[in-house]
């Protein structure tokens, strides 16, 4: 008689769920400032961060980021510390399925999305994929500036060399960088950015990448990109330049692989062997191993199997391992 | 000029008519005004200006906003009015510039030892780091350059080599402020601003340390502005006096004069407090 319309009828209809989990509003807003990062590279835009059946410190960020992108059509794959299969790893995995019905997979180079958490994958990835980094911290001025309003100042004026001061104190107390994480990096000669908690060792990789990186943290409501093609440069000085972990021609125990980023295995004599971390990669040389018709499906990795040197030659000055 | 003798063979053609040579003032402070909140007026229209190589000495009791007119010296504060000019750095009002560029003429032009190295050091890097910042901060990217650049520093400002990469906090106060004063004069700055540079050291250490400031004034032959309320440190390194009291200029003028014949009954009150 009126016109009034019920509650029920203005409210957007209650379907109980959700494609993917988030809400269509959660993810169109993700969608957008993911766009937004892509279009400023390096800069980190504040999301609205939503609650999720893990806790906050789990992989969040990433797992927002991967939500927003996931299609059935795609392939997921999801690293923890260099493994497709712990806990943690599996856990995301498993739930990434249930809610977008996408494929999964361990392989890298199958994979659409990686999500990952401490490691870029070790084969070099393409065009048609995206790299997803789960971020605890992606404040690089944190250790510099605890107040957080003066170092968004910061961002805003390329106002960074504390970052070189913080280097300049390792070098004169260690005589080496001791940064073993989260190496900042300059990103497209503008923004300094903390690549998550990946080793040093992964930091080139991110440089002129084929594909797409998001980064994002959950807890701290942050997101920002290395888009394709960008280059991302670890802050260094002149005279010392940045260097990868040295690996010491280490060779993996599992696969005999070598020039690769290696996870310590302490043994009951006192000593250590080492393997692969990178669990997908391992299994794959372990693989082509056992073939008979000489064929491998490792596909090529960023650091060369016999020379350990970056496949983007002179990106390390100090090319020794 | 200065060494012309007539000479008693030129004629009335070839003298040289006397002239002042007015020279520009490398500091220009016109009309600054600083109050806070509705009550507090810490500076009220006063007009700064210094000469190349020349050291000015404020004096005046705390709260009469001497350390004020400092930190809008150096940019860290704006004040309500007034207008500020360097000569040879910037052709206009230093105000009227925005942060990055305040901060830029801040970093390569102005240096600064405070009272309290707390404010003015990180206390927990190295002391080196802590001259070095201001070279990183300036652009300087080559460790080995900023190394040198240290050292450098640290010679002129008379601070032992060997503890150069000690953190200030493992220091005595005469070092603090030496490293301070090493981390003002590393890109040797067209000002040098020192906040009661000596207060708080003992009278043998304050000694030392103002003969090294003495010393690097003159090898610099920077212009120097010295806030004290010390009237002995003012004799010491002052070539011009400015009397302050409640945000005013009570008194200006050569140190020795003010201080042997102070005019202002203010003026004569400190002095003879200080006798």
């Amino acid at each position: 008689m009126t016109g009034h319309r019920t509650l029920s009828e203005l409210a957007s209809p209650n379907n109980g769920y959700s494609y993917a989990f988030l809400d269509e509003y959660a993810k169109r807003e993700l969608r957008r400032k993911t766009l937004k990062a892509i279009a400023i590279p390096g800069y980190q835009v504040p999301y609205a961060s939503r609650e999720l059946p893990i806790a906050r410190g789990w992989g969040t960020g990433g797992l927002q980021a991967t939500l927003s992108l996931v299609g059935p059509e795609d392939n997921v794959k999801v690293i923890d510390q260099g493994a497709d299969d712990s806990v943690n790893a599996a856990n995301l995995r498993r739930f990434i399925f249930r809610v977008s019905a996408c494929h999964t997979t361990t392989d890298t180079l199958a994979a659409t999305i990686v999500q990952s958490r401490h490691r870029v994958p070790e084969e070099i990835m393409g065009e048609h994929q995206i790299l997803v980094l789960q971020v605890p911290d992606p404040e690089p001025l944190r250790g510099v500036e605890s107040d957080i309003g003066k170092s968004r100042e910061m961002h805003g004026d390329g106002e960074y060399g504390l970052l070189w001061l913080g280097l300049y104190e390792q070098l004169v107390r260690y005589r080496r960088v001791t940064i073993g994480a989260s190496y900042p990096a300059l990103v497209h000669g503008r923004y300094v950015m903390s690549p998550s908690p990946i080793p040093r060792w992964d930091v080139p990789k991110l440089h002129m990448a084929q594909h797409l990186t998001i980064l994002s943290a959950g807890r701290e409501k942050r997101l920002y990109v290395v888009p394709p093609y960008t280059s991302v440069k670890p802050l260094e000085f002149d005279d010392v330049p940045f260097r990868i972990e040295n690996q010491r021609g280490w060779t993996c125990r599992i696969s005999g692989g070598s020039n690769k980023f290696m996870s310590e295995i302490p043994l009951q004599s006192g000593g250590a062997e080492h393997e692969i971390s990178d669990t997908s990669y391992r299994e794959k040389l372990v693989a082509d191993v056992k073939r008979v018709d000489g064929t491998e499906c490792a596909g090529v990795p960023y650091y060369d199997n016999e020379t350990g040197h970056f496949y983007i030659g002179g990106f390390l000055k100090d090319e020794e391992l | 000029m200065k060494n012309s003798e007539p000479d008693p063979n030129s004629t009335a053609e070839d003298v040289i008519p006397a002239t002042v040579i007015e020279e520009k003032p490398v500091l220009k402070a016109v009309g600054l005004a600083k109050r806070y909140g509705k009550n507090v007026v810490a500076v009220n229209n006063v007009d700064i200006t210094a000469y190349r190589g020349e050291v000015l000495g404020i004096v005046g009791e705390s709260g009469s906003g001497k350390s004020t007119i400092l930190r809008m010296l150096n940019l860290e504060e704006q004040p309500d009015t007034g207008s500020y000019e360097l000569d040879g750095i910037y052709a206009g009002d230093l105000f009227k510039l925005d942060r990055s560029e305040q901060r830029a003429i801040r970093v390569f032009h102005i240096g600064i030892v405070y009272q309290n190295p707390h404010i003015g050091l990180r206390m927990n890097n190295t002391s080196s780091g802590n001259v070095a910042e201001r070279l990183i901060v300036a652009g300087v990217r080559n460790y080995s350059q900023l190394r040198q650049a240290a050292e450098t520093s640290f010679r002129a400002s008379e601070f032992p080599l060997d503890r150069m990469d000690d953190p200030p906090l493992a220091l005595s106060g005469g070092m603090q402020q030496r490293v301070q004063l090493a981390k003002a004069i590393a890109l040797n700055p067209k000002l040098l601003l020192l906040d009661e540079p000596t207060t708080g050291l003992d009278v043998s250490v304050q000694a030392l340390v103002l003969d090294t400031l003495r010393r690097v004034q003159r090898d610099i032959g920077t212009t120097m502005i010295v806030v004290s309320h010390d009237l002995g440190v003012i004799r010491m390194l002052a070539d011009r006096v400015m009397v302050m009291r409640h945000g005013r200029v009570v008194e200006q003028g050569l140190a020795d004069q003010v201080l042997e014949d102070p005019q202002h009954a203010y003026t004569q009150q400190l002095v003879h407090a200080k006798l």
